[in-house]
């Protein structure tokens, strides 16, 4: 007879290896499948130009959770986290904005643009910071329901409670708006610099369907500080090797506790008998079965395409059917034979070692956001530009370039439909806008990738090549992730859970859902 | 004024921090930026340039040249083949070290020793009847040492021998374009690197040169701010900070023997006598009172700590040259003297000296940490050295 896992976990992305990881640490016999040739989902490394190695999709490292390297031991298996310098944005008026490590440096510069905005940047980090440290436990945190809840739900509630509490009049005040307010209309509240508000609300609008204006974008503000507050854990920053180099490491990890990893195993079905998981169908007939199957796929991938219509409560099904999971995005990555020049500030320097920000205003982003609401792309895209190779010159051969572009708005249901004209046609909308501010970057150029959300799509399979596995608004948050009632990794089928960035805490390369499923399945009694 | 170093003219137009500091009889770049993290992250990543200048050098020459040193050094001289590097401590008569630093065996008579201090009064005092040249060459002799995993690549740019034929702690004569240097595969980082030695006057050639070479390599020039870091994860004492020279010693008990300082593989007993063999010997036959370690602070405790105060976890990003006191139960067991957070391998270590018998790998301790200008204590475990050590050191 065959072989019967303890748990199989659907796909290998970074959550899936994580939940992987746990669960073998723990002693469980554990089987990835990963429909593709390498692991990492949306987190690969893949040379596809000789010698220029493209971190195809997410580029940065967002909230590795530091108990997760520790407790994986990543460093050991060859996790290296190299620090973003600096974040500039360049201006078509010829000027920029710069910002970087060192306060009085940063101070100076904002100074320029807006003497007041330098002053209130300090203490606005610095609240930031406060009320990051007081969001942070839920980060690490099973959701409670507060519709039904259990005994460990009102002790979660409870502390949730104590922390906000221990804030304090302002900051939870503070916290208030951030919960509701639009990033545009929070960040108008401290700031005039059109070019520094524009920049700090583009990490509250990444990888949703909202413009800068739209309610509830405020919130993902707050994310950028948790990673402040891991210190010198260093939360955000880019992998040497790029972002697959995580998915190696999680992987080593996995493996090295007994984890068994299987590539080009694509899972077709969860076979499931009465109203319980019990394995798998992969798309070649093959069926593998195990005492707990767990998704780390986006939740309309797992629910309606690999369980039977039948196995679901209809009103489960249709919550799911509602779940916002919006394309928003696309990304281009380029082979570069020399470094792109920036008429603003020419030259080699720090500006290029950090986040490049296509960002020049609030005008800007939100007329960019315009063309999507209407099924287009923008004309004039929000950009988040990296340049790895100046962090890890390993990327890129000597002398030579990579350059990352993470490209907003880029909506899945584009009017007409994403043909390759239309793709070709975005790419060259990209490398336009680029050429606006450095315009030797065309010349250079040794090689394109363009990839669209639906390009995105087919290849990780993330549904609407959404970035997040479900938009980071508010209304998909927390206790709502992703619906009401079954945030917490379990689902109307027994033996099922859920463990990719579709959970509680969400997207970006953080790891908390996978281990936090593989903690509520240990839990369970596997 | 103290003098910059023969790379002045290229160094201070780097040094945008304006940060010198004194090392030996120089000034030298602390960091080039503000901020000396990516003069750290050069290292482990690609590479780092660092003036290392002010190290004091000493020409031996003569046939009289291997007595002499044998005399001096802890290890057997004769057993270093000539185009070898030994690293090696010296020691007063009581077996106590004076000093450590690198020999380089240039010829079958002809050695270079670099080290942390002057040392030439000790080896003229040790040549008493012996037919040996002693020279002071530390301002004639310029250094530049080359760190990090593109190292080789951007040197073997500029040298015309194959350099993976120059094996670990080795050392060779050769030219790069018009610069004559001797290129050594050592250095201070735990990485793979170079250091490569030349007259002083030729000093602003061999930065450029070596400057161009890198380039497209991410070269980054770093400073001993970041090399300070690179050396705690490597494992690696440094006088003045880990142990104090038996020369500078105000109390006997600031003293330290080789095998107190992880240093008994360096010392070789067999030879024919030597400063301090005596005592040497007499110590390895009794059980060890000291022994320097490897510490791991747990970083949990030290979060657990600074949220308790309400504040995010503070831990030293520069190497912390201070004694730090280190408990068992309440018991005082020893000392950390370099203390540093490791960003390449995100922990929180220490290099400490620890009492018998509380210095086997797994014991756990507590080390004093600030928070909040109070006295807190935090757990700690003893560790095996080095912290970091990737195969590309040896390679």
């Amino acid at each position: 007879m065959a072989k019967r896992y303890d748990a199989i976990i659907v796909g290998g992305g970074h959550n899936g290896l994580v939940a992987a990881a746990y669960l073998a640490r723990a002693g469980r016999e554990v089987l990835v499948l990963e429909q593709r040739h390498l692991v990492g989902g949306a987190t690969v490394t893949e040379e596809l130009y000789p010698g220029f190695k493209y971190s195809v999709f997410s580029y940065v490292v967002s909230l590795l959770r530091p108990e997760i390297m520790r407790d994986l031991s990543l460093a050991r298996h060859g996790l290296e986290i190299l620090p973003l310098e600096s974040t500039f944005t360049p201006l078509p008026g010829g000027d920029y904005l710069l910002r970087g490590p060192d306060h009085a440096q940063t101070h100076r510069e904002i100074y320029r643009h807006s003497p007041r905005d330098a002053d209130v940047y300090d203490e606005y980090g610095r609240l930031m910071a406060q009320m990051a440290m007081a969001v942070r436990p839920i980060l690490g945190m099973v959701p409670p329901d507060p519709a039904a809840p259990g005994w460990r739900d009102l002790q979660s509630l409870a502390q949730l409670g104590s922390h906000v509490r221990a804030l304090g009049g302002e900051r939870f005040h503070a916290l208030a708006k951030l919960m509701t307010m639009s990033a545009a209309d929070f960040l108008d509240e401290w700031f005039e610099c059109e070019p520094l508000k524009a920049t700090m609300s583009a990490s509250g609008i990444i990888g949703t369907f909202l413009g800068p204006r739209s309610p509830g974008s405020a919130y993902v503000l707050l994310h950028h500080y948790m990673g402040e507050i891991d210190g010198a854990f260093r939360a955000w920053g880019f992998a040497r090797g790029g972002t697959g180099a995580i998915s190696s490491a999680i992987a080593s990890a996995a493996r090295s506790f007994g984890a068994e990893i299987r590539t080009n195993a694509a899972v077709q079905q969860v076979i499931t008998k009465n109203g319980r998981a019990m394995g798998v169908v992969l798309a070649d007939g093959e069926e593998i079965y195990a005492r707990v199957v767990a998704s780390s796929l986006d939740p309309k991938r797992t629910f309606l395409k690999l369980c039977a219509p039948a196995d679901l409560p209809t009103e489960f099904r249709e919550a799911i059917e509602r779940f916002k999971i919006r394309g928003s995005s696309g990304k281009v990555n380029l082979s570069l034979a020399a470094l792109p020049n920036f008429t603003s500030l020419p030259g080699m320097g720090m500006h290029l070692r950090g986040s490049i920000s296509i960002s020049p205003s609030m005008d800007y982003l939100e007329q960019a956001f315009d063309d999507a609401k209407y099924g287009e792309f923008s004309r004039h895209p929000y950009m988040d530009v990296l340049i790895p190779s100046l962090i890890d010159p390993g990327m890129a051969p000597p002398g030579q370039h990579v350059m990352s572009c993470f490209v907003q708005y880029a909506p899945y249901n584009l009017k007409g439909g994403w043909t390759d004209a239309q793709r070709t046609a975005f790419g060259d909308t990209v490398v336009n806008t680029l050429c606006e501010y450095a315009p030797n970057l065309r010349e250079n150029i040794l090689h394109r990738q363009v990839l669209s959300p639906a390009d995105i799509e087919s290849v990780t399979g993330l549904t609407e090549g959404n970035i997040f596995q479900g938009e980071l608004a508010l209304n998909q948050l927390f206790f709502l992730r992703p619906v009401p009632g079954w945030a917490q990794y379990r689902t109307p089928v027994r033996a099922l859970y859920q463990c990719g960035s579709g959970t509680h805490p969400g997207g970006g390369i953080c790891g908390a859902p996978g281990r936090l499923a593989a903690m509520e399945m240990l839990r369970d009694g596997l | 004024m103290l003098p910059g170093t023969p790379f002045h003219s290229r160094t201070a137009p780097l040094c945008a921090a304006h940060n010198w500091r004194r090392w030996g009889p120089c000034v030298v770049a602390g960091s080039y930026d503000l901020h000396p993290e990516r003069e750290y992250f050069a290292v482990r990543t690609s590479a780092a340039l660092f003036d290392v200048s002010p190290l004091y050098k000493y020409a031996i020459r003569g046939v009289d040249a291997t007595r002499l040193l044998n005399r001096v050094i802890t290890r057997d001289v004769s057993r270093c083949r000539v185009g070898q590097v030994f690293y090696t401590p010296w020691c007063d008569a009581a077996g106590k070290v004076l000093d450590d630093g690198t020999l380089q065996r240039l010829g079958e008579s002809v050695f270079r020793l670099t080290c942390a201090e002057p040392n030439l009064q000790w080896l003229y005092a040790n040549a008493t009847g012996l037919q040996v040249e002693i020279e002071d060459v530390s301002e004639q002799v310029a250094a530049l040492s080359l760190q990090g995993p593109s190292a080789r690549a951007i040197l073997q740019h500029l040298c015309p021998a194959d350099l993976n034929d120059l094996r670990y702690f080795h050392v060779m004569g050769s030219q790069l374009g018009s610069v004559a240097v001797e290129i050594s595969r050592t250095g201070y980082s735990g990485d793979l690197g170079y250091e490569v030695w030349c007259e002083a006057a030729a000093a602003p050639q061999l930065w450029d040169l070596i400057w161009e070479a890198g380039m497209p390599y991410g070269l980054v020039p770093a400073g001993i701010l970041a090399l300070d870091v690179a050396r705690v994860e490597a494992g690696l004492l440094l006088l003045d900070v880990d142990y104090t020279s038996a020369r500078a010693a105000a109390i006997e008990a600031r003293k330290s023997s080789p095998y107190e300082l992880g240093l008994g593989w360096a010392v070789d007993l067999r030879k024919e006598n030597f400063v301090g063999r005596a005592a040497l010997a007499l110590e390895q036959t009794r059980p060890a009172q000291w022994r320097f370690v490897g510490i791991e602070v747990d970083w949990l405790d030290v979060e657990g700590l600074f949220n308790a105060a309400g504040l995010a976890p503070q831990v030293p990003t520069q190497t912390l040259r201070a004694s730090v006191p280190l408990y068992l139960s309440d018991e005082w067991v020893g000392y950390a003297s370099s203390t540093v957070w490791s960003p390449i391998t995100k922990r929180y270590i220490g290099l400490a000296h620890l009492r018998a018998p509380h210095f086997a790998t797994g014991t756990s301790l507590q080390m004093e940490v600030t928070v909040e200008h109070q006295r807190r204590l935090a757990s700690a475990k003893v560790v095996e050295l080095p912290f970091y050590d990737p195969p590309r050191k040896r390679s």
